[in-house]
């Protein structure tokens, strides 16, 4: 099963590659937002500010980058993967193949971030964890809002109508979470307790993806 | 007309509710005073609708384990009716607000509304805002059953993390946060007096047995009305 997912993942890959269009989109995406934010600030932000700023913005990417999962693949083309594999497979791979996208994405963005709108971060290095470990969520989130999405025939914003509710709670952990990177001085354990429900959570995700998506994939 | 007892029961505890609620003694706290008797409306409703999801989560889970368009039509008017309890909730929320934490405490708007016990109750409402666009988007029913039901589910899933674990890490002006000395007088037996638990769980019951009724009739008339789509 476990060489069978990796296929399906290198599939995607391949695809990826091969429409670079799409892949540079996202990041020209990423890199006009973050351009237009530095714009409208009049200075840069302050440490909160800029710690809000960064996650709204990682939450749009994703709807960006995730959305074209389940979208892009036609109808003959879902019909193909029907017959060779199994739904779990399926959807473990594209939860994958989504996370390494969104991790991609997450570095760009951040460091776009830094470059443009200083640099308030003090724990770099726990800030990057925490972009990684919120990347991850954000992105598993939405690779199933999308194939709910996919088929309701509708574009991207039925994601963000049903994505953001259900982000909501992760991402306001995760907002809490980052201030650890910024000087704030948490009680001793809790971040690592904030982390692990938010590690909780993801699970949770993977577990209720393997489980539903079977009834989304027949048709 | 089948199954009338509850009915009764529930006509009978919400009398009691009202006349007991307006009517019996209760503890007179600084700032809360007479307002305690809110408690009886107020968290009644947030226990309904939670209650009123579960059964829709139920039924959601009950559809995609049989496909019978009927659990979906049950899963679809719970979810409908606990979003009315959830907006009942945040209207009587607001009463009890603006005569404590307005008046007494002089909190500001802005601080009330980041709430984490709002914000979770935002969320579901959100939540289920979200569900019944989704539905409202498919033209063939069996797809809109099984789509929204696997909506449901995972929203629900991940619903509960956010109104029942949140609240509980950071700090609320409602009771049952960390650092306060009032405990969880919502589910705790020994946070509450017993004078209110005279009519507090009487009440639960009533409210919640008067949201399935609201459903069940909701749900008479929807399966009238498409007879002929359910297949026994």
């Amino acid at each position: 099963m476990i060489s069978r997912v990796s296929v399906l993942i290198k599939k995607d890959i391949l695809l990826e590659l091969r429409q670079q269009h799409t892949f540079y989109g996202i990041l020209l995406y990423i890199a006009s937002t973050i351009f237009v934010l530095y714009l409208s600030l009049p200075e840069s932000p302050e440490a909160n500010v800029w710690n809000s700023l960064f996650w709204v913005i990682q939450l749009f990417v994703c709807v960006n980058a995730v959305a074209k999962s389940f979208l892009q693949e036609s109808r003959g083309r879902m019909l193909y993967f029907y017959t060779i594999t199994s739904p779990v497979e399926y959807i473990l791979a594209k939860l994958f193949y989504n996370i390494i996208l969104m991790l991609i994405m997450s570095m760009v963005s951040l460091l776009l971030f830094y470059i443009f709108l200083d640099n308030p971060v003090t724990e770099g290095l726990t800030f990057t964890g925490i972009v990684l470990l919120g990347g991850t969520s954000i992105s598993l989130v939405f690779t199933l809002m999308s194939a709910i999405a996919a088929k309701a025939q509708q574009n991207a914003a039925l994601i963000a109508i049903l994505g953001f509710p259900v982000i909501l709670p992760q991402l306001l952990l995760l907002m809490r979470l980052s201030k650890a990177a910024f000087a704030e001085v948490f009680r001793e354990g809790a971040v690592l307790q904030l982390a692990g429900l938010i590690g909780l959570m993801d699970f949770l995700v993977i577990i209720l993806a393997v489980i539903l998506f079977p009834y989304l994939w027949k048709d | 007309m089948q199954k009338k007892w509850w009915k009764i029961l529930s006509f009978l505890l919400l009398t009691y509710t009202i006349i007991g609620g307006f009517l019996l003694d209760v503890p007179h706290l600084s700032i809360l005073n007479e307002t305690i008797r809110n408690l009886y409306f107020h968290v009644c409703m947030w226990f309904g609708m939670m209650i009123l999801f579960i059964i829709s989560f139920v039924y959601s889970i009950k559809y995609l384990r049989s496909f019978n368009y009927k659990n979906d039509i049950y899963a679809k008017n719970f979810a409908a009716v606990g979003a009315l309890f959830g907006i009942l909730g945040y209207a009587t929320g607001t009463v009890w607000a603006s005569y404590t934490w307005v008046t007494d405490q002089g909190q500001s708007l802005g601080s009330i509304l980041k709430e984490p016990k709002l914000i979770g109750a935002a969320i579901a409402l959100l939540i289920y805002a979200a569900y019944f666009v989704l539905r409202g988007s498919f033209t063939d029913i069996d797809k809109r059953a099984r789509i929204s039901a696997v909506y449901n589910i995972f929203a629900f899933a991940m619903l509960f993390p956010s109104i029942w674990i949140i609240p509980r890490l950071v700090g609320s002006l409602h009771p049952g946060a960390p650092g306060s000395d009032s405990g969880n007088p919502a589910l705790n037996f020994n946070d509450i007096d017993s004078r209110l638990r005279m009519v507090f769980y009487p009440a639960i019951i009533g409210w919640t047995l008067l949201g399935v009724w609201i459903t069940t009739l909701k749900i008479r008339l929807e399966l009238l009305r498409d007879k002929t789509l359910i297949h026994e």
